[in-house]
């Protein structure tokens, strides 16, 4: 009665990542089909009309696109350990709470700092520790592995882009956004997540992530200038 | 179990009306505290201190944050008619349509609204009939995008019922959502605006423009910075 399971992902991005994370946790057997996203096949364009972008889950004959809505259906339609707490209040508070955090309030200044230079960056990048310092109040009051508890949910998969970067943050930007003593809190989360074991078989080779931004770096920074300019 | 429901709002903005329109929906009995968002109460401050935002949703001395998730909380915490459906594949819909609603409707109708006159006002005024003319899709003939009751995505979508008076305010000669080029859009802000329960917690338009009156300066400079997001 299982219908076959399919992701269309690309090697690097933190959005498939968050997809692929979700099947792994909740057991899901699936087939990954790598996107070039500098030459997008006609199943994507066709699969995504809208936004053209990975990642894409089809389950049966059913194309669902954007990666937190990808979690949450991988959560709802399978059977496993759930992704998100069973209680409405836990839901709604730390796991679509922080997850909205991570997706609307830290992921811009995150994404900015790591490519713009001089002034702007410095602001971003004071923005961003901002934001870590709020994370690290959370993850200290709550005392839990996880953001929303002892293992890895919803939330964390919105913020994996953190556990994915942060090693290469500093190569990247030129600039650092954390030093060793700061944010333990954030520090344990990121190691708590990296070793995940269910987290870690889907995790792509540091050296060939970090090979794939570096070939991506002069493009990301044009845009992101591109962005800035456009007032 | 019965604890007491305060909603800390806004009164005239679309984002309080998510959480109030979920509230009335779901027939959840709730005390409505009016926020002066000039001069933020110790009450918001102390439980929502990441955002300092309205709404807030107080249930006994529980805080939600986030129009959105106070919707989904609304939902699954107390008894009433649902607002998202249950089977997996439509509520996926539902979430990505919303998302779509206020990333690429909302708030390129508001950069539309608030920035001056010129080639990129235009830009954003093409770019929200584009994608107003997918959801007028969604639609395909039902009362609403929830079907034949009002729903998550109509609730993340409701800001479009503000939008004649936001746009005679900002001195909008023709309205983006015409009667011609979005037929099914305007019949659903109508159902929207009459609905019983939604009704009674719809601000007049007297209300909106109170509530937007003295914002219309920073609503220019704040449509200036968004659109290097």
């Amino acid at each position: 009665m299982a219908e076959p399971v399919k992701l269309i992902g690309a090697v690097g991005s933190p959005f498939t990542h968050r997809a692929e994370a979700a099947l792994r946790l909740k057991g899901v057997p699936y087939e990954l089909i790598h996107e070039d996203l500098d030459n997008k096949s006609e199943l994507l364009l066709r699969l995504n009309p809208l936004n053209k972008t990975v990642p894409v889950l089809l389950h049966g004959d059913r194309a669902i696109c954007e990666s937190l809505v990808i979690v949450q259906y991988i959560d709802e339609a399978f059977d496993g350990p759930p992704l998100l707490p069973e209680e409405p209040y836990d839901r709604a508070t730390t796991a679509r709470f922080w997850a909205h955090f991570m997706e609307h309030k830290f992921s811009m200044p995150f994404w900015m700092a790591l490519w713009l230079d001089g002034e702007p960056q410095k602001g971003f990048v004071r923005e961003a520790r901002e934001n870590l310092a709020l994370l690290e109040e959370h993850l200290q009051a709550q005392g839990k592995k996880f953001l929303a508890g002892d293992s890895v949910g919803y939330p964390d998969l919105a913020g994996s882009y953190i556990p994915l970067m942060l090693d290469m943050f500093k190569e990247l930007s030129g600039t650092s956004l954390m030093g060793d003593d700061e944010y333990p809190a954030v520090r344990q989360w990121v190691k708590e997540y990296n070793s995940d074991e269910a987290v870690k078989s889907c995790l792509t080779n540091k050296e060939q992530l970090a090979a794939y931004f570096r070939v991506k770096k002069d493009k990301y920074k044009m845009m992101v200038k591109a962005m800035l300019k456009q007032q | 179990m019965n604890e007491p429901v305060k909603l800390l709002g806004s009164f005239g903005s679309p984002f309080t009306h998510r959480a109030e329109a979920a509230l009335r929906l779901k027939g959840v009995a709730y005390e409505f505290i009016q926020e002066d968002l000039g001069n933020k109460s110790e009450l918001l401050l102390r439980h929502n201190p990441v955002h300092k935002k309205v709404p807030l949703l107080l249930h006994g001395d529980r805080a939600v944050a986030e129009s959105l998730v106070i919707v989904e909380y609304v939902d699954e915490a107390f008894q009433g008619p649902p607002l998202l459906p249950s089977d997996p594949l439509a509520r996926a819909a539902a979430r990505f349509w919303a998302q779509f609603a206020v990333d690429r409707c909302l708030r390129t109708l508001f950069k539309a609204l608030w920035t001056p006159d010129g080639e990129a006002r235009r830009g954003f005024v093409a770019e929200t009939k584009e994608n107003l003319a997918l959801m007028e899709a969604q639609l395909e003939g039902r009362r609403f995008f929830g079907g034949d009751e009002i729903g998550y995505l109509d609730i993340a979508a409701s800001g479009l019922a503000w939008l004649t008076v936001l746009e005679e305010l900002a001195g909008v000669e023709r309205s983006m959502i015409g009667e011609e080029e979005f037929p099914a859009l305007c019949r659903w802000r109508g159902e929207y605006t009459s609905h019983e329960a939604v009704k009674a917690c719809l601000p007049s338009r007297d209300q909106i423009v109170a509530f937007y009156a003295g914002m219309k300066e920073r609503l220019v400079l704040l449509a200036k910075s968004m659109q290097k997001k």
